[in-house]
């Protein structure tokens, strides 16, 4: 009795006292690394090390005090709740709040100051430039996503059947590695335009012109310019879809295949019949992600047209009002509008995660 | 059950230093800058008088070695070639006075100054490229105000009030303007310009009689790239802008800017009459419409012969600062030369429009306050004045220093010019100046919209 009551008192002086010196020596790394005075190179090291060892300590000082805990009861109640902590805080911190304060500014005027009521959400509604967008995001949504899909879909079979299947699919994939802004001065270069009668530099025009057209300015008449956009991303996702239903293909039962031939079923129907609704789930993740992707579009803009000749979506036109008009509010409504867009994808994706996580 | 609260730790730890990995790398799309000092420039450097004398106070006490070690850090627009030139002018003022001066460009700072503004980090001293940032800051409160500690005698001195009142808001003073730049200039290949016999035009009619000589030749008588990525639209408000400075009075230019007359109003409607006069003729531009909206600000090719062919194009309305982006070899003053973009109504003048980047402080600091005052002295053009490419709006700042014919001669014009009136796209509110303004224009261009239509709809977006 004496004994472990004696080892209690040492183990809360002692939790206590590292405590104090944790917190002291965390504020002081801290302060440490936001120093602009001190050394980089020392600064990133000292970040590291706070980094590991300081998250090591507070679980580890957490752990001390929740197992000095007498009620095993509130013990295991608190245990859950100590070790989860700091990954809501960071999500709190760096998601929802941020999340939560757009929101909440999207109410108020360009500098945040005062209240405006519904005033961003009637300008989004009620401005062309920004209908541009909305329908262009639109037609992003569905002309890519279904085209990038189907295109996946259909290279992954086909090349499942080929001997040089590897090689196949790295070329598909490699745009994938390209940033979208190297991927948009690539295509720059495809869609570049001179004079006619001059020397055509672009890839599209040299083609035209060598067949006796006249060279096009590819991405100043809407609605085509459009696509001549939406084939940039196309080109990049493609890959990204390939593989993964590459995968998914591979992992459809050889003894499903043999049997439906078997019984009769044509390549169209074995793939129809057969495995579109064996990767059905695989399917529903990839469009999603991939509407996603597209939602979000607006490097490819930005980089090409920066929303000039009709080619505005919502993205570009977000960073247009917060950092060249400098006006918060309707940023902020953009981005809630974006937000609301993509909520939909988000859930159908997540539900169909869970479906195939249960069917495992 | 210890293997595992290990293993859940580690994976913490792997995460933390993920998380820490990201955080202190600086931001990436700032270029910084390393500056070779030319050999020639070390050379004009005046050795650091004994006695700290002169009208700005900070700048003495540095002179002194009063701030010797301080570090102050500036950030702006200038890049390349320029953000060299800028640094070496600054090599003088750190080798006097010990304080290292750090400066970074980017072309994105327009986008990163708002950002290192709002999240507390600005550098000490911004170079902006116009008034309208100044102004955003300068009510937000970020800037100190000049005339707390400047020398505002001696600044009269140096600058021409319209310098001043670009740059004061609320009754103080928030930037100093450091470079000059004049827009209302034509540029034309030299020496195939005499040999085709063309006359330099003085008016308007003469500058259409010289056009029509040139198609009747064969020749195409403009370039006007204008494709900037998303700053695609300036080209064509400048020539919108000059033009309006030449067929209405100034002070309609004014109004006009400020809003006080709607942006509809029918002058300006006139002037965009004059700049379809050329643009939207097929045999004045080089490669039409299409070219004007596909070719980079920067391509200047057209107007040099090759082996094989003359010059595509004979002229090209474009600020001073385009001899940068001539094809190698080709030299301002040789190959190719300006002249004044000619007056349309005699009454109003030689008017010039221009542009200048101003300078603003973050942060007060006694070595900051030193830097400021350096660069409001001719003494802090002087390295930049003297390698070229340069024109200081500083009165004091002696015509001998221009080491090239095309520098004077455009600080010629700046000093004659009846009315000087900075660029309005640059004065209007960013959203209308750099969003529905340059839109309109490309729209207008394009073909999609009519004039009428175009300037109502910028009128529409004009912020209440």
């Amino acid at each position: 009795m004496d004994i472990t009551y004696r080892r209690a008192i040492w183990q809360w002086g002692g939790s206590l006292l590292l405590t104090v010196v944790a917190f002291f020596v965390l504020r002081w790394c801290f302060q440490f690394i936001r120093n602009d005075e001190s050394p980089r190179l020392l600064a990133a090291l000292v970040a590291l090390a706070v980094g590991v060892l300081g998250i090591w300590l507070v679980y580890w000082l957490s752990n001390q005090w929740i197992s000095s805990i007498p009620f095993t009861s509130l013990r295991e109640a608190l245990t859950p709740l100590v070790f989860i902590a700091p990954a809501f805080l960071l999500l709190g911190t760096y998601l929802l709040y941020p999340a939560l304060n757009t929101i909440y500014i999207s109410f108020f005027d360009a500098r945040s100051k005062n209240f405006v009521g519904l005033a961003n959400y009637r300008f989004v509604f009620t401005d062309s430039d920004v209908h541009i967008a909305f329908r262009n995001n639109a037609m992003w949504m569905v002309i890519v996503t279904s085209v990038a899909v189907s295109a996946g879909l259909l290279i992954a079979v086909l090349v499942n059947r080929i001997r040089l299947e590897s090689i196949a699919k790295s070329f598909i994939f490699l745009p994938m590695a390209i940033s979208a802004v190297g991927a948009s001065v690539i295509w720059r270069f495809v869609y570049a335009w001179q004079p006619p009668g001059r020397p055509q530099i672009g890839l599209l025009n040299a083609v035209v012109t060598a067949l006796g057209g006249d060279p096009v300015a590819w991405y100043l008449y809407p609605p085509w310019n459009n696509l001549a956009l939406m084939a940039i991303m196309i080109w990049m996702v493609t890959g990204f879809c390939m593989t993964i239903f590459s995968a998914a293909v591979k992992n459809v039962p050889d003894e499903l295949v043999e049997a439906a031939r078997i019984d009769g079923a044509k390549e169209f129907q074995v793939f129809f019949y057969v495995t579109i609704p064996y990767i059905r789930g695989v399917i529903i993740t990839v469009s999603t992600t991939v509407l996603i992707m597209v939602l979000k579009v607006f490097d490819i803009v930005y980089v090409m047209t920066r929303g000039h000749y009709d080619t505005q979506v919502i993205a570009n036109r977000m960073y247009l009002e917060m950092y060249r008009f400098a006006h918060f509010g309707r940023g902020s409504a953009l981005a809630v509008l974006l937000f609301l867009a993509i909520v939909p994808a988000m859930i159908v994706n997540l539900r169909n995660l869970r479906r195939v996580e249960t069917e495992r | 059950m210890n293997r595992r609260i290990w293993a859940s730790l580690s994976l913490i730890g792997v995460v933390a230093m993920l998380l820490t990995a990201c955080g202190p790398t600086p931001t990436p799309q700032e270029v910084k800058v390393t500056v070779p000092v030319p050999v020639e420039v070390t050379r004009v450097i005046t050795p650091a008088p004994t006695a700290p004398v002169g009208p700005y106070e900070h700048l003495a006490r540095a002179k002194a070695g009063e701030f010797a070690g301080t570090k102050v850090t500036i950030f702006g627009v200038y890049t390349g070639e320029d953000a060299n030139r800028f640094s070496a002018a600054l090599v003088p003022f750190e080798q006097a006075t010990g304080i290292d001066v750090e400066f970074e460009g980017s072309a994105d700072f327009e986008t990163l100054i708002i950002v290192r503004a709002e999240a507390g980090n600005p550098p000490d001293i911004a170079q902006f490229s116009q008034p309208g940032l100044v102004k955003k800051f300068a009510e937000d409160g970020k800037l100190v105000p000049l005339d707390t500690f400047m020398n505002m005698d001696q600044l009269k001195k140096d600058y021409i009030q319209s310098w001043l009142d670009l740059a004061t808001f609320n009754g103080h003073l928030y930037g100093i303007f450091y470079r000059a730049a004049t827009k209302s200039i034509v540029w034309y290949p030299t020496p195939q310009f005499q040999e085709a016999g063309y006359a330099i035009p003085k008016t308007w009619d003469e500058l259409v009689a010289l056009m029509d000589k040139m198609v009747a030749n064969g020749h195409t008588p403009w370039c006007i790239p204008a494709e900037h990525g998303g700053g695609t639209g300036w080209v064509i408000t400048d020539w919108v802008e000059d033009v309006l400075l030449r067929t209405a009075p100034p002070e309609i230019y004014d109004q006009w800017v400020k809003h006080e007359i709607p942006f509809n109003h029918p002058e300006i409607e006139e002037a965009m009459g004059y700049v379809a006069q050329i643009m939207f003729n097929e045999k004045y531009v080089y490669g039409g419409r299409q070219g004007i909206l596909t070719t980079f600000v920067g391509q200047t090719a057209e107007l040099f012969p090759t082996e094989t062919e003359g010059p595509r194009c004979w002229m090209m309305k474009q600020a001073g600062w385009i001899p940068a982006f001539f094809p190698e070899g080709k030299k301002a003053g040789v190959d190719a030369s300006f002249f004044y973009f000619p007056p349309i109504e005699e009454k109003y003048g030689k008017p010039v429009l221009g542009g200048g980047d101003p300078i603003g402080m973050f942060n007060d600091r006694p070595e900051v306050r030193a830097v400021m005052e350096y660069l409001a002295t001719p003494e802090g053009a002087e390295v930049w004045v003297k390698t070229g490419g340069f024109i200081s709006p500083n009165r004091s700042v002696p015509l001998e220093w221009y080491t090239n014919e095309m520098d004077r001669l455009q600080g010629e014009i700046l000093k004659n010019a009846d009315v000087f009136r900075f660029d309005a796209s640059d004065m209007m509110p960013p959203e209308v100046g750099t969003g529905t303004f340059w839109k309109g224009m490309v729209d207008w261009l394009a073909g999609r919209k009519d004039t009428k239509t175009v300037l109502q709809e910028i009128e529409a977006s004009w912020p209440k």
